[in-house]
């Protein structure tokens, strides 16, 4: 029996799935991109059926708007064009794929196997911003801190590692061979 | 009611997917996208999880995924510009010698 909450997972899923896949098959780098968006997407429906609102609004906020949006414009900065095929990844995608296959059949019918039948209800948790906020500041409030350190050594480092060479015998300057 | 499987099954495949772009593919910035997808499909079982066991410190771990994948987004594309800056490729087959 197919209930309402099956087909948006089905639905959800498929459209996850077929990002990913065509994440894969195209050759440009953007087309990737726009895929991975659209899985981005996607999974933040499948937060959204399991009740997790605050981590699908985090999702489209921060993956698909703040991440995605680094990588198209490093993709356009740098006019990434088409990937060119070598000998090593002929030899990849003859062993990989095949390999890949067998290996997610294997873990699909392992957890289909022995997974019995609970399920996972519709909104089984609350996941509003009201209740994963006091959690967030009380009992993980000293990891919360340590990522805000993070971020601002993050921000440090790509600030040092994109920033031009310097001419005059700086650090960053180009070697010439 | 879905059952938790089907998450894990969905989560599997998309890492599955993430590793075999890392495995394929040639381009710089399309192999950091394919570690992004497996950090996605691993949040996913993350947050099934959660709702299977009532247990809302899942989806904390969510958001510090996410944003160590964000630090590590800012990090990477930065080394992938200073590397494009000085070899001129973005194909990981010619970005072969440590040595400028």
């Amino acid at each position: 029996m197919l209930s309402i909450h099956l087909i948006l997972f089905l639905a959800f899923g498929a459209i996850a799935v077929a990002g990913a896949v065509n994440l894969l098959v195209q050759t440009h780098p953007i087309n990737s991109a726009l895929s991975l968006i659209a899985v981005m997407a996607a999974l933040a429906g499948e937060y959204l059926l399991l009740g997790a609102e605050f981590v699908a609004a985090v999702q489209v906020i921060v993956y698909a708007g703040a991440i995605m949006v680094l990588f198209v414009f490093v993709i356009m900065l740098l006019n990434a064009g088409v990937e060119e095929r070598t000998k090593g990844s002929r030899v990849a995608i003859l062993l990989g794929i095949p390999g890949m296959l067998v290996g997610s059949l294997l873990v699909a019918w392992v957890v289909l196997k022995y997974s019995g039948t609970q399920s996972v209800p519709v909104g089984a948790l609350p996941g509003a911003p009201r209740t994963i906020g006091p959690l967030l500041f009380h009992e993980f409030l000293l990891p919360f801190e340590i990522t805000s350190i993070l971020i601002l050594i993050a921000i440090m480092g790509a600030v040092v590692l994109a920033s031009k060479p310097t001419t005059a015998g700086g650090p960053a300057k180009k070697v010439h061979d | 009611m879905v059952p938790l499987s089907y998450y894990l099954v969905l989560s599997g495949i998309l890492f599955a997917c993430g590793v075999l772009g890392f495995l394929i593919k040639r381009n710089i910035i399309t192999i950091f996208m394919s570690i992004e997808l497996m950090l996605n499909g691993v949040n996913l079982s993350f947050v099934a999880f959660a709702a299977h066991w009532h247990a809302l410190a899942g989806q904390v771990f969510v958001f510090f995924v996410m944003v160590v994948a964000a630090a590590e987004a800012a990090v990477g594309l930065a080394i992938i510009i200073s590397v494009y800056r000085t070899r001129e490729t973005l194909n990981v087959d010619q970005v072969n010698l440590l040595k400028l």
